[in-house]
Protein backbone atom coordinates (compact mmCIF):
# COMPACT_ATOMS: atom_id res chain seq x y z
CA UNK A 1 0.00 0.00 0.00
CA UNK A 2 1.22 3.38 -0.95
CA UNK A 3 1.67 5.84 2.11
CA UNK A 4 -1.42 8.89 2.55
CA UNK A 5 1.07 11.27 3.64
CA UNK A 6 4.55 11.34 3.04
CA UNK A 7 7.64 13.25 3.47
CA UNK A 8 10.66 14.01 1.36
CA UNK A 9 14.25 14.99 3.39
CA UNK A 10 11.99 17.85 5.02
CA UNK A 11 13.80 20.32 6.74
CA UNK A 12 12.57 23.51 8.13
CA UNK A 13 14.33 26.51 10.06
CA UNK A 14 12.73 29.35 12.19
CA UNK A 15 13.57 32.92 11.89
CA UNK A 16 15.64 32.28 8.75
CA UNK A 17 18.26 35.26 8.49
CA UNK A 18 18.17 36.38 12.35
CA UNK A 19 20.37 35.82 15.53
CA UNK A 20 17.16 33.64 16.44
CA UNK A 21 17.53 31.27 13.35
CA UNK A 22 17.14 27.44 14.82
CA UNK A 23 16.83 24.59 12.79
CA UNK A 24 13.47 22.64 13.74
CA UNK A 25 13.32 20.20 11.32
CA UNK A 26 16.90 18.25 9.70
CA UNK A 27 15.85 15.98 6.76
CA UNK A 28 12.68 14.27 7.90
CA UNK A 29 11.71 11.07 5.85
CA UNK A 30 8.30 10.37 7.38
CA UNK A 31 5.37 8.54 5.79
CA UNK A 32 1.91 7.39 7.56
CA UNK A 33 0.24 4.32 5.86
CA UNK A 34 -3.62 4.77 5.35
CA UNK A 35 -5.45 3.49 8.38
CA UNK A 36 -2.63 2.90 10.44
CA UNK A 37 -2.95 4.44 14.32
CA UNK A 38 0.68 6.00 13.90
CA UNK A 39 2.32 7.78 17.72
CA UNK A 40 5.49 10.44 17.66
CA UNK A 41 7.41 10.35 20.50
CA UNK A 42 9.93 13.00 21.14
CA UNK A 43 11.16 15.25 24.10
CA UNK A 44 10.15 19.09 24.14
CA UNK A 45 11.74 21.15 21.28
CA UNK A 46 12.22 17.46 19.26
CA UNK A 47 10.49 18.99 16.11
CA UNK A 48 7.81 17.15 16.56
CA UNK A 49 4.63 19.80 16.82
CA UNK A 50 6.69 21.37 13.80
CA UNK A 51 6.51 18.31 11.26
CA UNK A 52 3.05 18.25 12.61
CA UNK A 53 2.07 21.37 10.99
CA UNK A 54 3.84 20.96 7.77
CA UNK A 55 1.53 17.81 7.54
CA UNK A 56 -1.54 19.93 6.37
CA UNK A 57 0.39 22.99 4.87
CA UNK A 58 0.26 25.08 7.75
CA UNK A 59 4.00 25.61 7.39
CA UNK A 60 5.92 25.60 4.63
CA UNK A 61 9.13 23.47 4.48
CA UNK A 62 12.55 25.44 4.25
CA UNK A 63 13.53 22.30 2.14
CA UNK A 64 12.01 19.45 1.19
CA UNK A 65 8.08 18.32 -0.12
CA UNK A 66 5.28 16.58 1.80
CA UNK A 67 2.80 14.70 -0.53
CA UNK A 68 -0.57 14.07 0.31
CA UNK A 69 -1.77 10.83 -1.91
CA UNK A 70 1.06 11.38 -4.01
CA UNK A 71 0.85 14.96 -4.65
CA UNK A 72 2.89 17.67 -3.47
CA UNK A 73 0.59 19.40 -0.79
CA UNK A 74 2.17 22.89 -1.56
CA UNK A 75 1.37 22.58 -5.80
CA UNK A 76 -1.25 25.11 -5.64
CA UNK A 77 -3.49 27.29 -3.28
CA UNK A 78 -6.17 24.82 -4.07
CA UNK A 79 -4.23 21.62 -3.07
CA UNK A 80 -3.22 22.90 0.40
CA UNK A 81 -6.92 23.89 1.23
CA UNK A 82 -8.15 20.65 -0.10
CA UNK A 83 -5.77 19.01 1.92
CA UNK A 84 -6.52 21.02 5.03
CA UNK A 85 -9.86 19.39 5.08
CA UNK A 86 -8.27 15.80 4.44
CA UNK A 87 -5.26 16.09 7.24
CA UNK A 88 -7.07 17.58 10.73
CA UNK A 89 -5.31 18.94 12.79
CA UNK A 90 -5.86 19.42 17.00
CA UNK A 91 -3.15 21.58 18.73
CA UNK A 92 -2.28 21.11 21.86
CA UNK A 93 -4.97 22.93 24.73
CA UNK A 94 -7.61 23.13 21.55
CA UNK A 95 -10.44 23.81 23.71
CA UNK A 96 -8.55 27.74 23.85
CA UNK A 97 -9.45 27.59 20.22
CA UNK A 98 -13.15 27.65 20.88
CA UNK A 99 -15.41 30.72 20.26
CA UNK A 100 -19.11 30.30 19.47
CA UNK A 101 -21.94 30.91 21.23
CA UNK A 102 -22.81 27.00 20.72
CA UNK A 103 -20.75 23.54 21.02
CA UNK A 104 -22.93 22.44 17.89
CA UNK A 105 -22.13 26.08 15.84
CA UNK A 106 -18.36 25.66 17.12
CA UNK A 107 -18.00 21.96 15.77
CA UNK A 108 -20.03 22.84 12.59
CA UNK A 109 -17.07 25.65 11.85
CA UNK A 110 -14.64 23.13 10.19
CA UNK A 111 -17.49 21.36 7.99
CA UNK A 112 -19.17 25.05 6.77
CA UNK A 113 -15.98 26.07 6.04
CA UNK A 114 -15.73 23.26 3.73
CA UNK A 115 -18.43 24.24 1.94
CA UNK A 116 -20.86 21.71 2.59
CA UNK A 117 -25.09 21.53 2.85
CA UNK A 118 -26.93 22.52 5.96
CA UNK A 119 -28.23 18.97 6.11
CA UNK A 120 -24.69 17.37 6.03
CA UNK A 121 -23.19 19.51 8.28
CA UNK A 122 -25.86 19.04 10.70
CA UNK A 123 -25.15 14.82 10.04
CA UNK A 124 -21.53 15.60 10.58
CA UNK A 125 -21.78 17.40 13.96
CA UNK A 126 -24.24 14.73 15.48
CA UNK A 127 -21.49 11.72 13.99
CA UNK A 128 -18.71 13.81 15.89
CA UNK A 129 -20.75 15.00 18.74
CA UNK A 130 -21.43 10.80 19.43
CA UNK A 131 -17.48 9.87 19.05
CA UNK A 132 -16.19 12.15 21.51
CA UNK A 133 -19.73 11.05 23.78
CA UNK A 134 -21.43 14.45 24.34
CA UNK A 135 -25.23 14.42 24.71
CA UNK A 136 -27.59 16.73 22.53
CA UNK A 137 -28.13 19.18 25.12
CA UNK A 138 -24.67 19.97 25.65
CA UNK A 139 -24.34 20.92 21.83
CA UNK A 140 -27.28 23.70 22.82
CA UNK A 141 -24.52 24.80 25.76
CA UNK A 142 -22.44 27.62 25.41
CA UNK A 143 -18.65 25.99 24.99
CA UNK A 144 -17.48 27.77 27.81
CA UNK A 145 -19.82 26.40 30.40
CA UNK A 146 -18.90 22.76 29.77
CA UNK A 147 -16.09 21.23 32.03
CA UNK A 148 -12.13 20.91 30.90
CA UNK A 149 -12.30 17.82 30.26
CA UNK A 150 -15.96 18.42 27.78
CA UNK A 151 -14.58 21.42 26.03
CA UNK A 152 -11.14 19.55 24.99
CA UNK A 153 -13.91 16.64 23.46
CA UNK A 154 -15.71 19.31 21.64
CA UNK A 155 -12.72 20.82 20.31
CA UNK A 156 -11.69 17.39 19.28
CA UNK A 157 -15.43 16.90 17.80
CA UNK A 158 -14.34 20.36 15.61
CA UNK A 159 -12.06 18.77 13.69
CA UNK A 160 -13.48 15.10 13.34
CA UNK A 161 -16.64 16.47 12.38
CA UNK A 162 -14.46 17.14 8.67
CA UNK A 163 -14.24 13.54 8.55
CA UNK A 164 -10.20 13.84 7.75
CA UNK A 165 -8.41 11.05 6.44
CA UNK A 166 -5.68 11.36 8.54
CA UNK A 167 -6.31 12.97 12.44
CA UNK A 168 -3.37 14.62 13.64
CA UNK A 169 -3.64 15.38 17.93
CA UNK A 170 -0.83 16.95 19.61
CA UNK A 171 -0.63 16.03 23.33
CA UNK A 172 -4.27 15.36 23.36
CA UNK A 173 -4.59 14.81 26.76
CA UNK A 174 -2.37 17.11 28.39
CA UNK A 175 -3.48 18.49 31.44
CA UNK A 176 -6.13 16.29 31.99
CA UNK A 177 -6.85 13.71 34.78
CA UNK A 178 -6.67 10.03 34.63
CA UNK A 179 -10.24 9.25 33.54
CA UNK A 180 -10.20 12.71 31.31
CA UNK A 181 -7.07 11.03 29.39
CA UNK A 182 -8.58 7.66 29.14
CA UNK A 183 -12.23 8.95 27.77
CA UNK A 184 -10.27 11.20 25.32
CA UNK A 185 -8.04 8.19 24.29
CA UNK A 186 -11.45 6.27 23.94
CA UNK A 187 -12.93 8.89 21.94
CA UNK A 188 -9.52 8.75 19.63
CA UNK A 189 -10.03 4.94 19.24
CA UNK A 190 -13.49 4.74 18.44
CA UNK A 191 -12.73 7.77 15.61
CA UNK A 192 -10.33 5.30 14.30
CA UNK A 193 -12.19 2.10 14.47
CA UNK A 194 -15.60 3.67 12.90
CA UNK A 195 -13.89 6.06 10.33
CA UNK A 196 -10.59 3.75 9.03
CA UNK A 197 -9.12 6.99 9.11
CA UNK A 198 -5.10 7.23 9.70
CA UNK A 199 -4.45 8.92 13.30
CA UNK A 200 -1.42 10.15 14.18
CA UNK A 201 -0.75 10.67 18.47
CA UNK A 202 2.00 13.11 19.53
CA UNK A 203 3.03 12.71 22.60
CA UNK A 204 5.52 12.43 25.36
CA UNK A 205 3.82 10.14 27.82
CA UNK A 206 5.35 6.70 26.77
CA UNK A 207 2.51 4.65 28.61
CA UNK A 208 -0.27 6.56 26.50
CA UNK A 209 1.53 5.50 23.56
CA UNK A 210 2.53 2.19 24.38
CA UNK A 211 -1.19 1.38 24.80
CA UNK A 212 -2.68 3.06 22.10
CA UNK A 213 -0.49 2.90 18.76
CA UNK A 214 0.82 0.26 16.61
CA UNK A 215 3.97 1.77 15.22
CA UNK A 216 6.21 4.77 16.87
CA UNK A 217 8.02 7.25 15.55
CA UNK A 218 10.86 8.18 17.58
CA UNK A 219 11.94 12.33 17.14
CA UNK A 220 15.47 13.86 18.84
CA UNK A 221 16.88 17.00 17.52
CA UNK A 222 14.75 17.80 14.44
CA UNK A 223 15.46 14.05 13.65
CA UNK A 224 13.61 10.75 13.06
CA UNK A 225 15.93 8.61 15.01
CA UNK A 226 13.79 5.25 15.77
CA UNK A 227 11.01 3.33 13.87
CA UNK A 228 9.42 0.49 14.53
CA UNK A 229 6.74 -1.39 16.89
CA UNK A 230 6.05 -0.39 20.17
CA UNK A 231 8.13 -3.59 21.55
CA UNK A 232 11.02 -2.79 19.19
CA UNK A 233 11.09 0.43 20.50
CA UNK A 234 10.99 0.08 24.32
CA UNK A 235 13.14 -2.61 24.58
CA UNK A 236 15.84 -0.09 23.79
CA UNK A 237 15.46 1.82 27.07
CA UNK A 238 19.08 2.71 27.42
CA UNK A 239 19.05 4.96 24.04
CA UNK A 240 15.72 6.21 24.78
CA UNK A 241 16.95 7.21 28.20
CA UNK A 242 20.42 8.94 26.57
CA UNK A 243 17.54 11.32 24.50
CA UNK A 244 16.02 12.34 28.05
CA UNK A 245 12.69 10.17 27.46
CA UNK A 246 11.79 7.87 29.75
CA UNK A 247 10.03 3.64 29.16
CA UNK A 248 7.18 3.08 30.90
CA UNK A 249 7.40 2.76 34.15
CA UNK A 250 6.32 -0.57 34.52
CA UNK A 251 8.94 -1.16 31.51
CA UNK A 252 11.74 0.10 34.60
CA UNK A 253 10.39 -2.24 37.12
CA UNK A 254 10.39 -5.42 34.71
CA UNK A 255 14.03 -4.53 33.79
CA UNK A 256 15.01 -3.45 37.92
CA UNK A 257 13.37 -7.29 38.12
CA UNK A 258 15.74 -8.25 35.80
CA UNK A 259 18.77 -7.15 36.91
CA UNK A 260 17.63 -8.93 40.15
CA UNK A 261 18.36 -11.93 38.64
CA UNK A 262 14.09 -12.43 38.14
CA UNK A 263 13.72 -14.26 34.67
CA UNK A 264 11.31 -11.76 32.51
CA UNK A 265 10.60 -10.60 29.51
CA UNK A 266 11.97 -7.29 28.46
CA UNK A 267 9.44 -5.95 26.01
CA UNK A 268 6.95 -5.65 28.79
CA UNK A 269 5.16 -2.46 28.54
CA UNK A 270 1.90 -2.47 30.18
CA UNK A 271 0.27 -3.14 34.08
CA UNK A 272 -1.77 -6.42 32.53
CA UNK A 273 1.67 -7.76 30.43
CA UNK A 274 3.87 -7.45 33.88
CA UNK A 275 1.09 -8.97 35.96
CA UNK A 276 0.74 -11.93 33.19
CA UNK A 277 4.68 -12.32 32.99
CA UNK A 278 4.70 -12.03 36.60
CA UNK A 279 1.94 -14.64 37.11
CA UNK A 280 3.55 -16.92 34.68
CA UNK A 281 6.55 -16.77 36.08
CA UNK A 282 5.57 -17.24 39.41
CA UNK A 283 3.60 -20.83 37.99
CA UNK A 284 0.77 -19.42 39.23
CA UNK A 285 -2.82 -18.98 38.45
CA UNK A 286 -2.61 -17.24 35.64
CA UNK A 287 -6.54 -16.03 35.98
CA UNK A 288 -5.92 -14.04 38.95
CA UNK A 289 -5.98 -10.35 38.27
CA UNK B 1 4.68 35.60 10.18
CA UNK B 2 3.05 36.96 13.11
CA UNK B 3 6.25 36.27 14.62
CA UNK B 4 8.29 38.23 12.33
CA UNK B 5 7.47 41.58 13.66
CA UNK B 6 10.67 43.31 15.26
CA UNK B 7 8.48 46.44 16.71
CA UNK B 8 9.74 46.24 20.34
CA UNK B 9 11.91 42.97 20.11
CA UNK B 10 15.23 42.98 21.86
CA UNK B 11 18.17 41.58 20.13
CA UNK B 12 20.21 40.07 23.05
CA UNK B 13 23.92 40.89 22.43
CA UNK B 14 27.27 41.71 24.09
CA UNK B 15 28.62 45.64 22.48
CA UNK B 16 29.48 48.99 23.98
CA UNK B 17 25.87 49.96 22.91
CA UNK B 18 24.27 46.86 25.12
CA UNK B 19 26.42 47.49 28.06
CA UNK B 20 25.68 50.89 28.66
CA UNK B 21 22.97 52.11 30.98
CA UNK B 22 19.61 52.23 30.19
CA UNK B 23 19.08 55.78 31.74
CA UNK B 24 22.28 56.66 29.85
CA UNK B 25 20.71 55.41 26.34
CA UNK B 26 17.36 56.80 27.02
CA UNK B 27 18.65 60.00 27.51
CA UNK B 28 20.99 60.09 24.61
CA UNK B 29 18.20 59.09 22.85
CA UNK B 30 16.57 62.42 23.35
CA UNK B 31 19.51 64.07 22.30
CA UNK B 32 20.08 62.68 19.04
CA UNK B 33 16.57 63.34 18.33
CA UNK B 34 16.91 66.86 19.82
CA UNK B 35 19.98 66.94 17.49
CA UNK B 36 18.36 65.73 14.63
CA UNK B 37 15.67 68.28 14.46
CA UNK B 38 18.13 70.81 14.61
CA UNK B 39 20.08 69.73 11.57
CA UNK B 40 18.62 71.17 8.67
CA UNK B 41 21.14 71.32 6.04
CA UNK B 42 22.76 68.82 3.93
CA UNK B 43 25.66 69.32 6.27
CA UNK B 44 24.55 68.63 9.53
CA UNK B 45 22.21 65.82 8.48
CA UNK B 46 25.39 64.27 6.72
CA UNK B 47 26.56 64.46 10.28
CA UNK B 48 23.70 62.62 11.75
CA UNK B 49 23.87 59.82 9.57
CA UNK B 50 27.49 59.66 10.25
CA UNK B 51 27.02 59.24 13.70
CA UNK B 52 24.28 56.77 13.22
CA UNK B 53 26.14 54.63 10.61
CA UNK B 54 28.73 54.24 13.51
CA UNK B 55 25.96 53.37 16.54
CA UNK B 56 24.46 50.75 14.14
CA UNK B 57 28.22 49.54 13.60
CA UNK B 58 29.26 49.46 16.85
CA UNK B 59 26.27 47.95 17.98
CA UNK B 60 26.06 45.00 15.19
CA UNK B 61 22.44 45.95 14.30
CA UNK B 62 21.76 43.97 11.27
CA UNK B 63 20.84 46.75 8.62
CA UNK B 64 18.27 44.38 7.07
CA UNK B 65 16.34 44.56 10.38
CA UNK B 66 16.46 48.28 10.75
CA UNK B 67 14.77 48.61 7.27
CA UNK B 68 12.42 45.76 8.22
CA UNK B 69 11.34 48.41 11.20
CA UNK B 70 10.68 51.01 8.39
CA UNK B 71 8.80 49.06 5.99
CA UNK B 72 5.75 49.49 7.94
CA UNK B 73 6.39 53.34 7.86
CA UNK B 74 6.62 53.76 4.07
CA UNK B 75 3.00 54.55 2.93
CA UNK B 76 3.07 57.65 5.18
CA UNK B 77 6.90 58.59 4.09
CA UNK B 78 5.71 58.69 0.41
CA UNK B 79 2.72 60.30 1.13
CA UNK B 80 4.22 63.31 3.46
CA UNK B 81 6.57 63.43 0.72
CA UNK B 82 4.74 63.87 -2.24
CA UNK B 83 2.72 66.46 -0.07
CA UNK B 84 5.55 68.35 0.69
CA UNK B 85 6.85 68.34 -2.85
CA UNK B 86 3.81 69.68 -4.45
CA UNK B 87 2.27 71.82 -2.23
CA UNK B 88 5.46 73.53 -1.22
CA UNK B 89 5.91 77.52 -3.22
CA UNK B 90 8.75 77.77 -4.77
CA UNK B 91 10.83 77.58 -7.98
CA UNK B 92 9.13 75.16 -10.06
CA UNK B 93 10.68 72.06 -11.79
CA UNK B 94 7.93 70.75 -13.63
CA UNK B 95 3.82 70.61 -13.62
CA UNK B 96 1.13 67.68 -13.00
CA UNK B 97 -2.40 68.71 -14.16
CA UNK B 98 -2.90 71.76 -11.33
CA UNK B 99 -0.18 70.76 -9.26
CA UNK B 100 3.45 71.94 -9.41
CA UNK B 101 6.58 70.57 -7.90
CA UNK B 102 9.14 73.12 -6.65
CA UNK B 103 12.85 72.92 -5.80
CA UNK B 104 11.82 74.04 -2.40
CA UNK B 105 9.37 71.07 -1.88
CA UNK B 106 11.79 68.44 -2.86
CA UNK B 107 14.46 69.92 -0.43
CA UNK B 108 11.91 69.89 2.65
CA UNK B 109 10.27 66.27 1.25
CA UNK B 110 14.25 65.04 1.20
CA UNK B 111 14.67 66.68 5.08
CA UNK B 112 11.60 65.10 6.10
CA UNK B 113 12.46 61.40 4.78
CA UNK B 114 16.06 61.64 6.01
CA UNK B 115 14.71 62.60 9.46
CA UNK B 116 11.77 60.31 9.84
CA UNK B 117 14.32 57.64 8.68
CA UNK B 118 16.65 58.60 11.25
CA UNK B 119 14.39 58.90 14.12
CA UNK B 120 12.93 55.72 13.57
CA UNK B 121 16.56 53.51 13.36
CA UNK B 122 17.68 55.51 16.09
CA UNK B 123 14.74 54.97 18.34
CA UNK B 124 15.02 51.00 17.11
CA UNK B 125 18.61 50.65 18.08
CA UNK B 126 17.33 51.39 21.52
CA UNK B 127 14.73 48.69 21.47
CA UNK B 128 16.76 46.25 19.21
CA UNK B 129 20.05 46.61 22.12
CA UNK B 130 18.27 47.08 25.47
CA UNK B 131 16.47 44.13 27.56
CA UNK B 132 12.41 45.84 28.29
CA UNK B 133 13.39 45.04 31.64
CA UNK B 134 16.05 47.22 31.78
CA UNK B 135 14.47 49.46 29.40
CA UNK B 136 11.24 49.93 32.04
CA UNK B 137 13.90 49.79 34.81
CA UNK B 138 15.58 53.31 33.15
CA UNK B 139 12.96 54.59 32.95
CA UNK B 140 11.40 54.53 36.28
CA UNK B 141 14.67 56.22 37.30
CA UNK B 142 14.69 58.63 34.57
CA UNK B 143 10.99 59.42 35.71
CA UNK B 144 11.51 59.34 39.43
CA UNK B 145 11.49 63.18 40.70
CA UNK B 146 7.42 62.96 39.12
CA UNK B 147 6.26 60.73 42.28
CA UNK B 148 6.70 63.90 44.44
CA UNK B 149 4.23 65.17 42.50
CA UNK B 150 1.59 61.68 43.32
CA UNK B 151 2.54 60.10 39.27
CA UNK B 152 2.46 56.78 39.87
CA UNK B 153 6.01 56.36 38.14
CA UNK B 154 6.35 52.95 39.66
CA UNK B 155 3.09 51.22 38.38
CA UNK B 156 3.40 53.26 34.88
CA UNK B 157 7.04 51.12 34.62
CA UNK B 158 5.18 47.95 36.17
CA UNK B 159 2.34 47.99 33.61
CA UNK B 160 4.98 49.08 30.35
CA UNK B 161 6.61 46.22 31.29
CA UNK B 162 4.32 43.76 31.52
CA UNK B 163 2.72 44.81 28.20
CA UNK B 164 6.30 44.15 26.56
CA UNK B 165 6.50 41.18 28.06
CA UNK B 166 3.53 40.01 26.81
CA UNK B 167 3.60 40.91 23.17
CA UNK B 168 6.05 38.06 22.27
CA UNK B 169 3.10 36.08 24.15
CA UNK B 170 0.15 37.03 23.10
CA UNK B 171 1.56 37.05 19.49
CA UNK B 172 2.80 33.07 19.79
CA UNK B 173 -0.60 32.98 21.34
CA UNK B 174 -2.00 34.49 18.43
CA UNK B 175 -0.46 32.59 15.39
CA UNK B 176 -1.16 29.61 17.39
CA UNK B 177 -4.71 30.24 17.39
CA UNK B 178 -4.99 31.25 13.73
CA UNK B 179 -2.90 27.65 12.82
CA UNK B 180 -5.71 25.88 14.66
CA UNK B 181 -8.62 27.59 12.86
CA UNK B 182 -6.68 27.44 9.39
CA UNK B 183 -6.67 23.89 10.18
CA UNK B 184 -10.12 24.08 10.23
CA UNK B 185 -10.50 25.63 6.95
CA UNK B 186 -11.06 29.42 7.95
CA UNK B 187 -9.85 31.85 5.19
CA UNK B 188 -7.58 35.08 7.17
CA UNK B 189 -6.44 35.95 3.35
CA UNK B 190 -9.51 36.63 1.11
CA UNK B 191 -12.45 38.60 0.69
CA UNK B 192 -13.35 41.86 1.22
CA UNK B 193 -12.91 44.14 4.81
CA UNK B 194 -16.19 43.09 5.95
CA UNK B 195 -15.22 39.42 5.38
CA UNK B 196 -11.96 39.58 6.62
CA UNK B 197 -13.64 41.08 9.51
CA UNK B 198 -16.09 38.86 10.34
CA UNK B 199 -12.99 35.97 9.97
CA UNK B 200 -11.21 37.78 12.19
CA UNK B 201 -13.90 36.36 14.66
CA UNK B 202 -12.82 33.12 15.76
CA UNK B 203 -9.12 34.55 16.16
CA UNK B 204 -10.15 38.01 18.39
CA UNK B 205 -12.39 35.82 20.73
CA UNK B 206 -9.98 33.06 21.63
CA UNK B 207 -7.26 35.28 21.87
CA UNK B 208 -9.43 37.75 24.36
CA UNK B 209 -10.29 34.95 26.51
CA UNK B 210 -6.46 33.95 27.10
CA UNK B 211 -5.70 37.66 27.72
CA UNK B 212 -7.82 37.71 30.23
CA UNK B 213 -7.15 33.92 31.66
CA UNK B 214 -3.42 35.11 31.43
CA UNK B 215 -3.86 38.78 33.12
CA UNK B 216 -5.75 36.59 36.04
CA UNK B 217 -3.37 34.28 36.76
CA UNK B 218 -0.59 36.72 36.51
CA UNK B 219 -2.19 38.83 39.75
CA UNK B 220 -2.98 36.27 41.76
CA UNK B 221 0.61 35.14 40.95
CA UNK B 222 1.96 38.91 41.97
CA UNK B 223 -0.33 38.97 45.14
CA UNK B 224 1.01 35.45 46.23
CA UNK B 225 4.38 37.15 46.34
CA UNK B 226 2.98 39.75 48.72
CA UNK B 227 3.53 42.18 45.79
CA UNK B 228 1.95 46.22 46.29
CA UNK B 229 3.79 48.69 44.73
CA UNK B 230 6.71 50.62 44.56
CA UNK B 231 6.46 51.49 48.26
CA UNK B 232 9.68 50.90 50.17
CA UNK B 233 10.46 48.56 46.86
CA UNK B 234 14.43 47.56 46.59
CA UNK B 235 15.89 46.27 43.46
CA UNK B 236 17.82 43.19 42.73
CA UNK B 237 19.68 45.22 39.76
CA UNK B 238 21.18 48.17 40.85
CA UNK B 239 21.73 50.45 37.80
CA UNK B 240 25.63 52.19 37.98
CA UNK B 241 26.70 54.24 35.89
CA UNK B 242 30.70 53.97 34.63
CA UNK B 243 32.91 55.53 32.52
CA UNK B 244 31.56 54.42 29.65
CA UNK B 245 28.38 56.54 30.27
CA UNK B 246 30.00 59.49 31.11
CA UNK B 247 32.06 58.89 27.87
CA UNK B 248 28.65 58.50 26.01
CA UNK B 249 27.19 61.78 27.23
CA UNK B 250 30.28 63.55 26.02
CA UNK B 251 29.85 62.29 22.65
CA UNK B 252 26.08 63.22 22.92
CA UNK B 253 26.79 67.08 24.19
CA UNK B 254 29.54 67.27 21.39
CA UNK B 255 27.31 66.02 18.93
CA UNK B 256 24.56 68.54 20.11
CA UNK B 257 26.67 71.17 20.25
CA UNK B 258 28.19 70.76 17.22
CA UNK B 259 25.25 71.26 15.39
CA UNK B 260 23.26 73.69 17.11
CA UNK B 261 26.88 75.95 16.21
CA UNK B 262 26.54 75.04 12.91
CA UNK B 263 22.83 75.73 12.77
CA UNK B 264 23.57 78.93 14.48
CA UNK B 265 26.22 79.98 11.75
CA UNK B 266 23.83 79.19 9.16
CA UNK B 267 25.57 76.23 7.62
Amino acid sequence: MSPILQTKTLTHTYSLGTPFEQAALRGVDFHVEPGELLGIIGHTGSGKSTLMQHLNGLIKPTEGQVYFDGTDIHESKETTRSVRAQVGLVFQYPEYQLFEETVYRDIAFGPKNMGLGGAEVDIRVREAAALVGLTTEQLDKSPFALSGGQKRRAAIAGVMAMRPRVLILDEPTAGLDPRGRDEIIGNIKAFHRETGAAVVLVSHSMEEIARTVSRVVVMSGGQIVMNGTGRSIFAQGAELHAMGLAVPEVTQIVMRLRTLGIDLPCDIFTVEQAAQAILTRAGGDTDAS
Amino acid sequence: MLRDITLGQYFPGDTVIHRLDPRTKLIMVMVYLVALFSAGTALTLGMMAVFLGTIICVSKTKLCLLVRGLRPLAIILVFTGTLNIFLTPGEPIFRVWILTATYEGLRHALVLLARIGMMVMGTFILTYTTSPMNLTDGLEMLLGPLKRIRVPVHELAMIMNMALRFVPTLLAEADKIMSAQKARGADFESGNILRRGQAMIPLLIPLFMSAFRRADELAIAMESRCYHGGEGRTRMRQLRLGLRDALAGLVGALLLTAIIGLGVLGL
